[in-house]
């Protein structure tokens, strides 16, 4: 008798906390006031977030040349340790993109990892990054992306296996892993730096790549930007905080040279997944790419 | 006493045969092959980005440098050595030689398009070395792992 009632008290608790936990992280939606001080979209910056973001890069077609850069149809496979992500179409098309999204479905997936249909979408899509852009950023990039090509492309799902393919366990990874907060703290960071750091920690996404990741896939932000194994597979992401006698010995000018032309210090070149991100780097003004020079020379090093 | 400095003799003697035959080994070779074009890329940047001065020369024996290496770069990819030397190569290489040829063969034909109508200022300079730049990037892309 006493161990039915314990019994059922375990399951009223199980059920509480699930249901805590369901409440907790279920997928958030930004007020719609949020996007009221967007404005008319600004399309001459909202290319330069495009580029800085590099959308294209994941959101282009597979083996889409500098012709196709532009005509976000989706497709392209990104492998990870919890399967394989395929891009989803962006395009303007209303059916098959995001042309029928309003401001705040596309602000909310940008910031909250939270799709049209209220789901979950995978952190693949580095929203844990682009949660600390502006909402004028936000807003001519949408304002931009509805100038591109439309697409009626319909790309794959993601092909991921159990229990991955769960989205509501999102919610438990947004509740790690998703905030606004700065990746590092700076102190006498001036201008220049703090534009870089939004730039690097916002829009750019470098941590993505160049942070190392824990068993859960969130970034181990206390060795930002210190670079590990390759999440796409093969290889090494290098660090880029100013190590002495490593990256640390490259000038503010040498890292803005590189972003501009893909030539490192001693004249080795770009390679691996870099080259895209170098090309969009390039297409930014000079003063974003001294701005994120001079952020990666203020980071810690690690 | 005798046989201490023997042995170490010895151990020298190997170990410096050793270095002698890694340099002839295709991936010591072509790492050192590299190593060349990224110094006849450094020389043309120095004179796009008027750190010094135009000298026709130097742009000549650069770009020659550049089409020698796209020649043969290439043939240190025999089979067998995929690893070793901390060689930086993909093995998507021996999976798509005829692609990775074309690249190396991109990379020869600019710089030997350069070559044959020699930039004559900073500007031409820089121009060709963004050319040459994209190809360097593009083999990179997919046939080189960092390590």
């Amino acid at each position: 008798m006493a161990l039915r009632k314990f019994l059922g008290g375990i399951v009223l608790l199980a059920a509480a906390g699930a249901g805590a936990f369901y409440f907790i992280t279920a997928p958030q939606r930004l007020p719609a006031e949020t996007w009221a001080s967007a404005g008319e979209p600004d399309l001459a910056n909202g290319e330069r977030i495009f580029n800085a973001g590099g959308c294209a890069s994941c959101h282009a077609a597979p083996g889409a040349g500098e012709a196709e850069r532009l005509v976000l149809a989706g497709g392209l496979a990104l492998k990870s340790p919890f399967g394989t992500f395929h891009a989803p179409n962006i395009s303007p098309d209303e059916t098959a993109g995001i042309g029928g999204w309003t401001l705040a479905e596309f602000g909310d997936a940008m910031k909250r990892g939270t799709g049209r249909r209220g789901e979950h979408l995978y952190p693949a899509f580095p929203y844990a990054s682009y949660a600390r852009m502006t909402v004028k950023d936000i807003g001519d990039l949408y304002g931009y992306l509805k100038t591109l090509p439309k697409s009626a492309s319909v790309p794959p799902g993601h092909d991921l296996p159990f229990p991955f393919n769960m989205r509501l366990l999102l919610g438990g990874w947004k509740f790690l892993y998703l905030n606004e907060a700065p990746r590092v703290t700076l102190a006498d960071a001036d201008e220049t730096v703090k534009h870089g750091q939004y730039l690097v920690e916002g829009p750019g996404h470098c941590g993505e790549c160049h942070t190392p990741r824990d068993v859960l896939g969130g970034l181990k932000t206390v060795e930002w930007l210190a670079g590990g194994p390759n999440p796409e597979g093969e290889g090494r992401i290098p660090d880029i905080t100013p190590v002495e006698g490593k990256f640390g010995d490259w000038s503010a000018g040498d890292i803005a040279g590189y972003l501009e032309t893909g030539f490192t210090p001693d004249f080795d070149s770009v390679g691996g997944a870099m080259v895209a991100v170098q090309k969009n780097m390039a297409r930014l003004p000079k003063e974003d790419r001294e701005a994120i020079a001079a952020y990666l020379k203020a980071v810690p090093a690690r | 006493m005798k046989f201490r400095t023997l042995a170490v003799a010895a151990a020298l003697a190997v170990i410096g045969a050793g270095v002698v035959a890694a340099a002839d080994e295709p991936q010591v070779v072509r790492q050192g092959m590299m190593k060349k074009m990224g110094g006849a890329a450094g020389a043309l940047a120095g004179i796009a980005k008027g750190e010094k001065p135009y000298d026709a020369e130097i742009v000549k024996a650069s770009l020659s440098t550049m089409v020698e290496v796209a020649k043969t770069f290439p043939d240190q990819f025999p089979a067998g050595s995929e690893t070793g030397h901390e060689t930086e190569a993909s093995p998507k290489i021996w999976e798509a030689m005829d692609d990775f040829k074309a690249h190396a063969a991109k990379l020869g034909a600019d710089a030997g398009a350069a070559l044959a109508d020699l930039p004559a200022d900073q500007a031409a300079v820089g121009a060709a070395l963004k050319t040459i730049g994209a190809d360097c990037g593009g083999c990179h892309e997919v046939y080189r792992i960092k390590k």
